[in-house]
C-alpha cells in the first residue's frame, strides 16, 4: 500500500502528461533552444542564450501554468479531501506532480536539441555548461512552481492571483536588477560589494544567472553580480551559496503555502 | 453516530455557528434545516474537515475527527453541487477514489445500474448534465459501504425514478443502522425520509428532536408549517 502522497502525485502527473499544455510547453523550450543553438556558431555562446531565455520565460511559463493548473484541478481537491487521506498529501502530492513534470518538460525541451546537435556531428557541446544550464533551470521551474501554489493557494480569484503573478515575474525579472543597479550606481563610493550579493540572494532570477556565470569564463562580460560572487566568495562558495539560496527560494514558499493550505476552507 | 460540540466557526467578523452542539444518532435519518446562511453547510462541512472550525470538536463513531483524515473513512458524502475533474471519465473517477479508499464493499455495476449510471460510464465529467454529476456522486457515497452518510441537496437535479430510488436506498441504510445526515429545501421529501430535526438558525441550534417533538411544540401536522412557525418564533 503506497501512502496517499504519492497517489495523489501519481494522478497529478498523469493528468499533466494528459494535457496539451505540457507537451506544449516542452516543445516551444525545444523550437527556442534549437534555434538558438542550430542559427548560432557556438555551443556555448547558444548555452548562455539559452541562459537567458531561461530567464525570461522559466518563471513566467511556471507560474502561470502552475496557476492554471492549480484552479483548473481545484474540483479534483475538493473531491479528495473528502475522503480519508491527509490534507497535507493531497497539497504535498500536487507540488511535486506540478513542479516536476514541468521541470521534465523544461529537461526534454533543451536536452534534445544539444543532444541531436551532438548527435548529428555538428560541433562540439560544452556539456558541463549545457548541465550547468538544466540544472539552474530545473531550480528556477521548482522555485516558480512553488511561488505559484503559494499564490493559488491564497487567492479563490484566479483573476487577481494571474495580475500578482505576473507582477511577481515582471520585478523579479527586470525591475529588481535596475534597482539593484541604480543603488550601486548612487552608492559607488561606499564598500557594497557584499550587500550587493546579499541583495541578488534575494532574487531567484539573479540567483539562477550567478549559478551559470560562476561556471562561464565570461563573468565579468555578463553582469557585474556574477564577477561579485567569483570575487568574494570564489567558484565553490559562490556555487553553494546561490544553490542553498535557491533551495531556500523553493522550500519557503512551498512550506507557507502548505500552511495556507493546511488552515484554508473548501 | 456523529457528534458535534461546542462547534465555532468565524469567517473573519461573520459567525457562523456559534457554539453548536448536536447529536445524528445511528438508525435515524436527521435533517438539518434553517434559512438560507443558517450555517448548514459549515455544519456539514465541519464534519467532513472540509472546513477548520474555530473551535469546539466533532466525533465520528465515537472518535474525535479533527486532525484525524482516518474517520472519513466510515463517511460517505454528497456535496450540493458535485464536481469532478473535468478530462476524467465517469469509471477514471471511480478508479481514482478507489485507489484512496480500497476494494469498493458493495458491487460497482450494480451500483451504476440502479442509479442509471451505466450508459455514461465512458464519458468525460464535463459532458454530464448536474443529474448524472449527482448520480456519480452517489455512487461513491454508497460505494463504501460507510457507517454514516452526509447529504447535502442530495436530489437536486435527480429525475423522479433516480430520485425515488434514491431515497429508497437512503431509507435501507437507515434500517440497517447508519447514520445519516440529510439537507433539502424540499420539504415534501424531509417529511418522507427524516425521523429527526436539527433547526439552525444564525449558527445556533434553535430545535433538535423527533419529527413528533417538533410537531407536538408548534401544533402543525405538516413539517412546513412547523418549520415556517420555527422560524417565526425565532
Amino acid at each position: 500500500m503506497r501512502g496517499p502522497v504519492y497517489k495523489i502525485f501519481k494522478y497529478t502527473l498523469f493528468d499533466l502528461l494528459r494535457s496539451r499544455w505540457l507537451s506544449s510547453y516542452a516543445v516551444l523550450i525545444g523550437l527556442m533552444t534549437a534555434g538558438l543553438l542550430y542559427l548560432g556558431d557556438d555551443p556555448t555562446q547558444a548555452a548562455v542564450s539559452v541562459l537567458n531565455l531561461v530567464i525570461l520565460v522559466v518563471p513566467l511559463v511556471s507560474l502561470v501554468l502552475g496557476l492554471m493548473y492549480h484552479y483548473a484541478n481545484r474540483d479534483f481537491a475538493l473531491l479528495v479531501l473528502t475522503q480519508p487521506v491527509p490534507r497535507g498529501s493531497v497539497f504535498w502530492g500536487q507540488l511535486l506532480g506540478l513542479g516536476l513534470s514541468l521541470t521534465g518538460a523544461y529537461l526534454v525541451g533543451v536536452l534534445v536539441p544539444f543532444a541531436a546537435f551532438a548527435a548529428l556531428g555538428m560541433g562540439a557541446v560544452d556539456w558541463p555548461t549545457v548541465g550547468m544550464l538544466l540544472f539552474v533551470g530545473a531550480m528556477v521551474t521548482l522555485v516558480f512552481s512553488s511561488l505559484a501554489l503559494y499564490l493559488g493557494v491564497g487567492n479563490d480569484e484566479r483573476v487577481r492571483a494571474l495580475g500578482v503573478a505576473i507582477a511577481v515575474w515582471f520585478v523579479l525579472t527586470f525591475v529588481y536588477d535596475s534597482l539593484l543597479l541604480a543603488f550601486i550606481i548612487l552608492a559607488q563610493a561606499y564598500p557594497i560589494d557584499r550587500w550587493v550579493i546579499g541583495l541578488s540572494m534575494l532574487n531567484p532570477v539573479d540567483l539562477a544567472r550567478v549559478l551559470v556565470l560562476l561556471h562561464l569564463d565570461t563573468a565579468a562580460l555578463m553582469g557585474y553580480t556574477g564577477a561579485l560572487f567569483k570575487k568574494f566568495l570564489g567558484t565553490g562558495l559562490g556555487t553553494a551559496a546561490a544553490v542553498f539560496a535557491l533551495v531556500l527560494w523553493t522550500v519557503v514558499p512551498a512550506w507557507l503555502a502548505g500552511r495556507v493550505f493546511a488552515r484554508k476552507d473548501f | 453516530m456523529v457528534r458535534v460540540e461546542e462547534l465555532t466557526k468565524r469567517y473573519g467578523a461573520l459567525e457562523a455557528l456559534k457554539g453548536v452542539t448536536a447529536e445524528f444518532p445511528p438508525g435515524k435519518v436527521t435533517a438539518v434545516v434553517g434559512p438560507n446562511a443558517s450555517g448548514k453547510s459549515t455544519l456539514m462541512k465541519s464534519i467532513l474537515g472540509l472546513v477548520v472550525p474555530s473551535g469546539g470538536e466533532v466525533y465520528v463513531l465515537g472518535e474525535p475527527a479533527r486532525k484525524n483524515p482516518r474517520v472519513r473513512e466510515h463517511i460517505g458524502y454528497m456535496p450540493q453541487d458535485p464536481r469532478f475533474p473535468e478530462n476524467t471519465t465517469v469509471r477514471e473517477v471511480v478508479r481514482w477514489i478507489e485507489e484512496l479508499r480500497g476494494a469498493p464493499k458493495l458491487d460497482l455495476d450494480e451500483l451504476f445500474a440502479y442509479f442509471g449510471l451505466s450508459p455514461h460510464l465512458d464519458q468525460p465529467t464535463r459532458v454530464l448534465s448536474g443529474g448524472t454529476r449527482q448520480k456519480l456522486s452517489a455512487v461513491l457515497a454508497f460505494l463504501f459501504d460507510p457507517e454514516v452518510f452526509i447529504l447535502d441537496e442530495p436530489t437536486a437535479g435527480l429525475d423522479p425514478l433516480a430520485s425515488s430510488r434514491f431515497k429508497d436506498r437512503v431509507a435501507a441504510e437507515r434500517d440497517r443502522g447508519k447514520t445519516v445526515i440529510l439537507t433539502s429545501h424540499v420539504m415534501s421529501e424531509l417529511e418522507e425520509l427524516a425521523d429527526r430535526l436539527v433547526f439552525l438558525l444564525e449558527g445556533e441550534v434553535v430545535f433538535a428532536g423527533d419529527l413528533e417533538e417538533l410537531r407536538e411544540r408548534t401544533g402543525e401536522v405538516r413539517l412546513e408549517r412547523a418549520v415556517a412557525r420555527l422560524m417565526e418564533a425565532s
